[in-house]
């Protein structure tokens, strides 16, 4: 079981990677919108999990992106941000009760789904355009990126989400 | 000790975390002023080879336009040949070359960051170096960056960080062509050049001959609009690119074999100083 769950972890990494910097950084919608869509690792990423593995993991995720697309370390510290974040957004939107054992993310209502990976892509996408664009003069671009390439990263997370989603029973 | 012990245990994630992002930080911030570090960047052997495989397969889409392109830079060379624009054979012999071109391509693309780079599939052992220039059949492209044995990233004009000497075509006044309206990947801006030159839209910007990385008159675009900037005393000029940045597939690189003595040169010049 334990081992299914890891190959699973494992698996997930390396597609969404690679499903990064193969196809959505490419993509280059209206010149710069490309859907930061490896944030959903950190989504699907089991709850009852060692938080330090789950922080090394996702710094590991950032850095690889981060060496493909030649943006070193932006993805990484993003992505660090929201792995140390995810418990007190979880908290923020699904109540205390996300920590019960028998709490399950496909049981959750869609509106729940959505807020969680809507605050994760906002606080993402917000460090992330930070630090690229890095200057205070700018924050105007800074807000418009984060809320332009947020929203296509959102409905392409959802569809993702919906799409490879476990059925309910 | 037990209590500072204690405080490590508890706050742990959070130390962690900082760690962690304070890496990423240190990172980036040398990126913005040095050149990227050595081997994290898509110059290595796994990206390289990945980017390879999916350009394998992406660039059968474009064969035709590819070859159009390669018909029409051997017509504009031809042209030139039949009305005695360049030199005859024999007066090109090995000690007379300055410049040396190795082809490539492109395996790996980018337009929309603030800094982009580009990913060839030539490296040191085909004898690429940092700071060699990279051009295409339409104008230039950017400078080598970081390589590999096979691969290389190439600092793309389209980068806050590039700044490549530049002059109008047919008058030699120089400026600095940088790219500061970052949104928009089809314009660059020419600034330094005063303002008693004449301009006129439509104008030639090639690349001027203070450069020890690009030869003289290589085409980067025209002038879209012209300002003067905020001293007043300088022009601030809109270029707009020949290359269609998007769209980039088999690039040349300029290996300049004066360079090492260009650049020794000036070094001792700056430590006699």
């Amino acid at each position: 079981m334990i081992n299914n769950t890891s190959f699973l972890i494992v698996l997930r990494f390396i597609l969404l990677v690679l499903l990064q910097v193969l196809v959505f950084n490419k993509l280059n919608f209206f010149g710069y919108i490309n859907p930061l869509i490896y944030i959903l690792f950190l989504y699907w990423y089991p709850i009852k999990q060692n938080r330090t593995t789950f922080i090394i993991l996702c710094f590991f995720l950032g850095l690889c992106v981060d060496i493909f697309s030649d943006t070193l370390a932006i993805n990484a510290a993003a992505t660090v941000t929201i792995a140390y974040l995810r418990p007190t957004i979880m908290r923020f939107v699904f109540g205390v009760n996300y920590e019960f054992q028998s709490f399950k993310l496909n049981n959750s209502t869609k509106a729940q789904q959505f807020t969680f990976l809507a605050l994760l892509i906002i606080i993402h996408h917000l460090v992330y355009f930070t630090l690229e664009i890095f200057s205070f003069s700018n924050s105007l671009l800074i807000l418009q990126k984060t809320i332009i390439v947020g929203i296509a990263t959102l409905i392409l997370g959802m569809l993702f989400s919906t799409l490879f989603s476990s059925k309910k029973e | 000790m037990q209590q500072i012990i204690n405080f490590l245990i508890r706050y742990k994630i959070f130390l962690l975390y900082l760690f962690l992002l304070l890496i990423s930080c240190i990172f980036t911030f040398q990126s913005h002023s040095y050149h990227q570090s050595k081997f994290l960047n898509s110059s290595n052997y796994i990206t390289g080879s990945i980017y390879t495989f999916s350009d394998d397969i992406t660039s059968y889409f474009g064969l035709r336009e590819e070859n159009n392109k390669l018909v029409e830079e051997n017509k504009r060379l031809r042209d030139k040949l039949f009305n005695n624009l360049v030199l005859s054979p024999a007066l090109i012999d090995s000690t007379s070359v300055d410049y040396e071109v190795i082809r490539g391509r492109v395996i790996n693309n980018s337009y929309a960051d603030q800094r982009n780079y580009i990913t060839i599939n030539k490296g040191e052992n085909d004898s690429i170096v940092q700071d060699m220039g990279v051009i295409t059949d339409k104008g230039i492209l950017g400078i080598v960056e970081n390589t590999s044995d096979n691969f290389s990233t190439v600092q793309s004009i389209l980068s806050d960080k590039s700044n490549i000497n530049a002059k109008i075509k047919n008058s030699n006044h120089f400026g600095s062509l940088v790219w500061e309206n970052t949104t928009d990947y089809n314009v660059v801006q020419l600034i330094d050049i005063p303002r008693l030159v004449p301009l006129t839209i439509g104008d030639t910007i090639v690349t001027g001959a203070m450069s020890s990385i690009f030869p003289e008159n290589i085409p980067i675009g025209t002038i879209k609009r012209f300002d003067l900037d905020n001293s007043k005393s300088f022009y601030f000029i809109d270029v707009e690119l020949f290359n269609d940045m998007t769209n980039i597939g088999t690039i040349y690189i300029i290996k300049n074999l004066n360079r090492k003595e260009v650049l020794e040169l000036e070094a001792e010049t700056e430590a006699n100083d």
